[in-house]
């Protein structure tokens, strides 16, 4: 540095000074010889440091870098500020999703209902089934004989042909053994007498029909009774609580029967009701005191939850039948809290699918870039811009701690090593060496594994981290600083410090360290590129810094996954290229630093 | 020159002792409850030991019931008569593993070496040449853009554009899907196009250096009396830079190269990793990822003998070219 004042001034341009001064008149001679001097002074006096801040600023590349820098520092420190999102805030957006709700298929299974007090077992309906196919209308189950009469289009009342009483014949003498909770009147054994006498197979008594079933030495007095009614039909109750009596036998009987007949009204049990026939199913509306209410809905569709959980009402099942029977693709219906809900039938295999729309809140994950986010979201739905801008906050202030702590190891152990020099510089000297020699990659992936292991807290793991850099980086800051000061200090002006007899600390601090800086400040401009790369390695490897804490590592280290490589190109390009120019700039700025600070590389 | 080769290696042989026990007692300085999880990790995998067995066997390799001392004592005995022990992750011995992957990383890097060689130093010398000019500061771009890539970025956008887009190679590994069934020399062949984009990626960060320096050292020579000497006595351009300046330029690349070549062996840790290239760097990557401490204190003290080969041959490269030193 004390070098470069007198080359400097032998470049001074003085000359035109002078050619000014030759042109004035004698009279002024002394004023003008007093500008010179203070130009010539003005010029002259230029500080080492001004002369190093003039041969930076002429070099294009460090002002390029500096700029970078300028850009970035605003970006990272004060973007932050005017980023209308926060660092960890998570955007969601709504997905509709259909998703199976009900199913609707063509009911192909005869439902049968049982009158009351009647037995009609599963294997005497499996058997009248039987029968149903090859049009047989008698058939038999369980010791007892059925028979079947068609009503009305595919609705079938089955009865049991019962036997009220056992007579046992013998000539003309008859001995009655009636069943059980039925006895046999006078006028009906004289009527049945009449009858068996002349060879009948039934007889009327008191407007019944009652059949003769002969056996060898027995006869047997029958009478058909409904027991039961089959139809493909299904009964659905507007509220829940009429389920019973709308699946009760003389209900069902009443209904169909005036259905079959297309009637507008019938009365059951005394009560009345009105009929409409829809599109796709028929409503019943009961007539309570002259006002209509909805009372049950019939069709030959089954429309079922897909989970159990859920509970079908009437109007959902009445709006989905009418849309399936006009073909629609898709129908609105009222949920239970007033709001439309769009469903989609689909058919496929004779089975209608309803898939309810489901609007969800899901992260918005990957979200493209927009003028709501202009380099779109992460993987966790945070908007990358800001999260970019808090990142660097974080890379550059690792940086910065990690390069301050670098330079306070370094010039203590390196300015003892230099000042004090033989046995003490020697032994420090070994010991960088040794430092030098542990491998700075598995140790940081150990610190990074156990720090994994013991699950350290993010933020914590930031400090840990920044430490750990440091401790590991300091040799080369070290390095500086001693061979600087073993230079300087055989350099003319400690001697004079010495023979002054200047404090050692004052000499280390005023005139050994000033001296040492500008050295320093180009290393540690070069060492912080270095450390911002280093960080974003570990924290792409995921071993530095980690989520929910932003560091422009941990953003690209979402694109470990191919995917992401190929399509989301904002989640990974923008964090590159912010390291890319941010270390480049760093070193654009060293270069020039040292460029400048080095005489030899004058232009 | 004999007395400072000798005191040289002794200063090494010293410095590998001494790192190698910095690096033990750091993993010694491991929480106990890291072995112990390793120990339950590895309790849980089908037929093997009981959690007890393998934290007596782990304590028992690492003598961690004994002092960082005496234990070091016994790793190194063991150490010096070959045996580094299982590793935990691959579980085959750790010598075993190191010579069934080091060549890849060799194969590697000595590609890129002598890429990086031909690329580098006629453009440092051009740069150089031209100190300032367009070209000079082109060139400077490039170096500077080659050190501050972060390598991952960089392998990213040529897997992006190569692998992805273009699909020329694959994204991962060192052979491709048929690889069993071509001949010899297919075999090589496919491992040499598998090692293309590691290759490109490597060169392309190690560049910047090797260019600067070279650039300096040319600057430095640039400056000196004799080749004023050689110009003012008329010789042409090409001579006075490749008779007089090339040469002296020679010296310190050598001697910067011959530092480079141990690092041959070192792996690249991040390359081979992003291209899944089993070579050394991805193979001690994931041994130390999965906490396996025979591989990793195997990989630790291979790389400290090979920084301070790097160094030894360095020093006594610039002890035969510069006599002032042979003397100290």
């Amino acid at each position: 540095m004390n070098e470069n004042r007198p080359k400097n001034e032998k470049h001074t341009p003085s000359g035109p000074a002078h050619e000014s001064a030759s042109t004035t008149e004698l009279m002024d001679e002394q004023v003008v010889n007093e500008e010179i001097l203070v130009r010539e002074h003005h010029v002259k006096v230029l500080s080492p440091g001004m002369m190093v801040l003039k041969r930076f600023i002429r070099n294009r590349l460090a002002i390029t870098g500096l700029i970078i820098l300028v850009v970035m520092f605003i970006f990272s420190f004060i973007g932050g500020l005017l980023s209308p999102y926060s660092q960890q805030e998570t955007f969601y957006s709504t997905e509709s999703m259909f998703k199976d709700y009900a199913s609707a298929t063509k009911n192909t299974e005869l439902r049968y209902t049982v009158k009351e007090d009647e037995a009609f077992s599963k294997g005497a309906y499996a058997r009248f089934l039987l029968s149903l196919g090859k049009q047989k209308t008698v058939f038999e189950s369980d010791g007892k004989t059925y028979s079947y009469r068609e009503i009305g289009d595919d609705f079938y009342i089955v009865e049991e042909d019962k036997i009220l009483s056992e007579v046992a014949t013998r000539k003309n003498l008859f001995a009655y053994k009636d069943a059980k909770g039925y006895t046999t009147s006078q006028g009906m054994r004289e009527a049945f007498e009449k009858a068996y006498i002349a060879k009948e197979d039934n007889f009327v008594f008191e407007n019944e029909e009652y059949q003769i079933i002969r056996d060898k030495i027995a006869a047997f007095i029958a009478q058909p009774i409904d027991v039961a009614v089959a139809s493909y039909l299904i009964f659905d109750p507007v509220n829940q609580e009429d389920s019973k009596y709308i699946n009760s036998y003389d209900f069902r009987v009443d209904s169909q029967k005036a259905i079959d007949l297309r009637l507008t009204e019938f009365t059951s049990n005394g009560q009345s009701f009105d009929i409409e026939y829809l599109d796709g199913s028929i409503l019943m509306n009961r007539i309570n005191s002259g006002m209509k209410e909805p009372f049950a809905v019939a069709s030959d569709m089954i429309v079922n939850a897909i989970s159990p959980d859920i509970f079908l009402n009437v109007e959902f099942k009445e709006a989905v039948l009418d849309a399936i029977t006009d073909s629609e693709s898709s129908v609105v219906i009222p949920n239970a809290a007033g709001e439309d809900v769009y469903y989609r039938i689909e058919l496929v295999n004779s089975i209608y699918t309803i898939k309810s729309e489901v609007i969800t809140r899901v992260i918005d994950m990957y979200h493209q870039p927009d003028s709501k986010h202009w380099l779109g979201t992460d993987q966790n739905g945070m908007d990358l811009l800001t999260r970019l801008m808090y990142g660097g906050r974080v890379s550059l202030l690792v940086g910065f701690i990690v390069v301050l702590l670098e330079m306070i190891i370094g010039i203590i152990v390196g300015g003892i090593s230099g000042y004090f020099g033989k046995w003490v510089d020697t032994l420090l000297m070994r010991f960088i060496d040794l430092f030098n020699s542990i491998p700075y990659f598995p140790i940081m992936i150990i610190a990074g594994a156990v720090m994994d292991t013991m699950e350290v807290d993010p933020y914590l793991r930031v400090f840990y981290l920044m430490i750990i850099l440091g401790l590991l980086g300091w040799t080369g800051i070290a390095r500086v600083v001693r061979g600087q000061i073993l230079a300087l200090r055989e350099q003319d002006f400690m001697v004079a410090t010495e023979a002054t007899g200047i404090r050692v600390s004052r000499r280390i601090s005023k005139h050994l360290i000033p001296n040492v800086m500008p050295l320093l400040i180009v290393q540690a401009t070069m060492s912080l590129g270095s450390i911002i790369l280093t960080e974003a390695t570990l924290s792409f490897l995921g071993l530095g810094i980690k989520y929910p804490i932003a560091s422009w590592g941990s953003i690209i280290n979402a694109a470990s996954i191919p995917y992401v490589v190929t399509n989301y190109w904002f989640v990974w390009i923008p964090a590159g290229l912010l390291i890319l120019l941010t270390v480049l700039g760093f070193n654009f700025v060293g270069d020039g630093l040292r460029d400048a600070y080095d005489p030899k590389m004058k232009r | 020159m004999g007395k400072f080769i000798v005191r040289r290696v002794f200063l090494a042989i010293i410095i590998i002792i001494l790192g190698a026990f910095s690096v033990y007692a750091v993993i010694r300085l491991l929480p106990t409850s890291f072995i112990e999880k390793i120990a339950r990790e590895r309790a849980t995998l089908p037929g093997g030991k009981s959690y007890a067995e393998w934290l007596k066997q782990l304590n028992a390799i690492y003598r961690m019931d004994s002092n960082v001392f005496a234990g070091y004592a016994g790793w190194v005995t063991d150490a010096i008569r070959g045996n580094f022990g299982d590793s935990w992750v691959y579980n085959i011995p750790v010598t075993q593993k190191f010579k069934d992957v080091i060549w890849y990383s060799v194969a590697l890097n000595i590609v890129t070496f002598f890429l990086q060689t031909a690329i580098a130093i006629p453009l440092g010398i051009t740069a150089a040449r031209k100190q300032y000019s367009k070209t000079d500061y082109s060139i400077t771009v490039i170096a500077l853009a080659g050190i501050s890539l972060p390598s991952f970025f960089l392998a990213t956008i040529l897997k992006f554009a190569f692998s992805l887009k273009l699909g020329w190679f694959d994204l991962y590994g060192i052979v491709g899907r048929n690889h069993e069934f071509m001949s010899s020399f297919g075999k090589i062949l496919d491992m040499s196009y598998h090692l293309v984009l590691p290759v490109i990626t490597l060169t392309m960060l190690n560049i910047g250096g090797l260019m600067r320096f070279t650039r300096t050292n040319m600057l430095e020579v640039l400056n000196t009396d004799y080749i004023r000497t050689a110009r003012a006595k008329g010789l042409s351009e090409r001579v006075v830079i490749n008779r007089h300046a090339f040469r002296n330029t020679m010296i310190p690349l050598i001697s910067y190269m011959s530092y480079l070549l141990p690092g041959m062996f070192a792996g690249s840790l991040i390359t081979e990793t992003l291209f899944r290239i089993p070579g050394i760097g991805y193979i001690a990557y994931g041994a130390m990822i999965g906490g396996d401490i025979p591989f990793t204190m195997f990989y630790s003290v291979f790389l400290i003998i090979l920084t301070q080969l790097s160094l030894m041959i360095a020093d006594i490269m610039y002890a035969v070219v510069d006599p002032r030193v042979r003397i100290n």
